[in-house]
């Protein structure tokens, strides 16, 4: 008899729950709207993904099932940079790997916001500007930074221009698309609004467009920095002597697959807490971000 | 002097392999100080193009429109908008937004808060000053919008479909706090809506328009609003064997021509 009457309410989310939820929302608790896609917290879902590919790793590397030359254990690894830390590497302390490679990632980008976002500006706002410069931009912006890495160092040698240009070239493209898109954020109603109190067109746009673009810039340059980072290694791929794309490089040749390994996690740290630092600053600057 | 639309006509030049459009034809039309017109009419008859035109957005193509003896050639400070919606800054907060205009004058913070207060008060805001507009209500929104219109002190207030997407309630409030400000400020306006009960409360004059081409069909001067000012309640106004009477007869009108363009 208990059996009979539990069995309706325990087989539903028991035996058809995956099923019905592809085919329709989860029914929302209150303060949660229903249909909005992709909602609910992922906190203790990515921490728990984190885990399960650490220990896979350990798993893998612990059993000896792949050869160390190829995964490290994450001991290694740790080992790695603890002594990476303490000796540096190739002469020179890990702090200045970072600080050499952080200092032309972040040079770049401040040079290719100054310089992109009034250029995107400027092209949302104007047939000319838009008609001459489009072209070079969606040119040269597919192009991977490899094949015209070899033209950087032939025009501007292999100093330190040549690594920032090349940087500098992969953020500008991103940031520049972006701002000239973000011009478009405005609502007319609100550019309406402000010409009908007078404003100039450099009030309309300092007053209204530029704040509305905002957060598309904003995003775009979180987009910027990561292709700043993801062109750092080729940046450091000629003569350099210093900084994280050259440390993982240069340790390939040697195969050392932890100091490699160990290179890729701080720049992918160093990138994250950008990104969040970012993702502060918006909430910060534009907290009405979607919300009108 | 005031507002002089004359033989007014806006034809849209042919595109993506249609024929040109005649949105608005042959349209007379005088705003003196003190007047509120309010356009009626099914969509696409050309109200809000009429308001465009007003507001210098667009120019006509052929006719002239006047404002105290000088053409109309492009927005300006002396024509102000309501807008129906999206027309609010969220990134400065409700006093900043209904200072905008005063802002952009180049006044200095102390003058254009002094002023934007006022109006703040004016429509019921005051303890909303420091918040943010995206956090306001729909109602309260269009309020700080009609504030925001009214601090640069414009000759004309165009307001387009400004209580549209309100609910009843809210919207037969804002209704008689538009017609209490208008009467203080004397400020002449121009107002479009789809409701025959709003346009009749509201206007001392009704246009009616008729749609392809966008032309003025009928003209009507009302005395409701008059006769709320004069402290009738709304409800009754709108309840009156006059008031219901008319509002069929443009109802009738507005179907009529609706049937004659189709």
């Amino acid at each position: 008899m208990t059996d009979q009457t539990q069995a309706p309410t325990r087989a539903r989310p028991s035996s058809s729950g995956w099923l019905t939820r592809l085919t329709r929302a989860a029914p929302t608790r209150p303060g949660e709207t229903y249909g909005v896609p992709g909602s609910g917290d992922t906190t203790w879902l990515s921490l728990a993904s984190i885990a399960l590919l650490l220990f896979l790793w350990w798993i893998v590397t612990a059993t000896g099932w792949v050869k160390p030359l190829f995964v490290p254990s994450p001991g290694a690894i740790l080992q790695k940079f603890a002594d990476i830390w303490q000796n540096g590497f190739t002469n020179t302390s890990f702090l200045e790997h970072i600080a050499i490679s952080t200092a032309r990632v972040f040079g770049a980008f401040v040079l290719a916001c100054a310089l992109g976002i009034p250029l995107g500006l400027a092209m949302g706002m104007s047939p000319l500007v838009r008609g001459i410069f489009d072209p070079p931009i969606e040119f040269y912006r597919p192009i991977p930074p490899l094949a015209y890495l070899p033209l950087m160092i032939i025009w501007f040698g292999i100093g330190e221009t040549a690594k920032v240009l090349l940087i500098f070239l992969s953020v500008f493209a991103p940031v520049a698309l972006g701002a000239r898109a973000g011009v478009k954020s405005a609502a007319i109603e609100q550019i309406h609004a402000a010409y009908s109190f007078g404003a100039t067109r450099w009030q309309v746009m300092r007053h209204v467009i530029l704040p509305s673009a905002l957060p598309e810039i904003l995003t775009a340059m979180r987009i910027g920095v990561g292709f700043g980072w993801t062109t750092l290694v080729a940046a450091e791929m000629v003569a350099a002597t210093k900084g994280l794309g050259y440390m993982v490089l240069s340790a390939s040749q040697f195969l050392q697959t932890s100091t490699v390994i160990v290179g890729i996690i701080v720049i992918a740290a160093i990138a994250y807490a950008f990104d969040l630092l970012m993702r502060a600053v918006e909430r910060r600057v534009v907290p009405w971000k979607g919300r009108m | 002097m005031g507002l002089n639309i004359a033989d007014v006509s806006v034809v849209y030049p042919a595109a993506d392999g249609r024929p040109p459009v005649e949105a608005l034809r042959r349209i007379d039309l005088s705003v003196e100080r003190d007047d509120f017109v309010v356009a009626l009419g099914a969509s696409g008859c050309g109200k809000s193009t009429l308001l465009n035109l007003i507001a210098g957005f667009l120019s006509p193509t052929s006719g002239s429109i006047m404002l105290d003896g000088r053409p109309v050639d492009g927005p300006g400070a002396d024509r102000s908008v309501v807008f129906q919606k999206h027309a609010l800054m969220p990134w400065l907060d409700v006093i900043d937004n209904v200072a905008f205009g005063l802002m952009l004058r180049g006044l200095p913070e102390a003058e254009r808060h002094a002023t934007a207060g006022r109006f703040i008060d004016l429509l019921g805001l005051g303890e909303f000053r420091r918040s943010k507009v995206y956090k306001l209500s729909g109602g309260m929104q269009q309020r700080v919008g009609i504030a925001r219109a009214l601090t640069c002190d414009p000759r004309l207030l165009l307001m387009d479909e400004p209580l549209g997407a309100l609910d009843a309630l809210t919207r037969e409030k804002a209704q008689e706090l538009i017609l209490r400000i208008w009467h203080e400020t004397g400020k002449a306006v121009f107002f479009i809506t789809h409701s025959v009960e709003e346009a009749l409360f509201m206007g001392t004059r009704l246009i009616v328009m008729s749609p392809r081409p966008g032309r003025i069909a009928h003209r009507f001067d009302l005395p409701f609003s008059r006769q709320f000012l004069a402290g009738a309640p709304a409800r009754e106004v709108k309840a009156s064997p006059e008031f219901i009477r008319l509002r069929e007869e443009v109802l009738r009108i507005i179907f009529a021509d609706e049937e004659a363009a189709a």
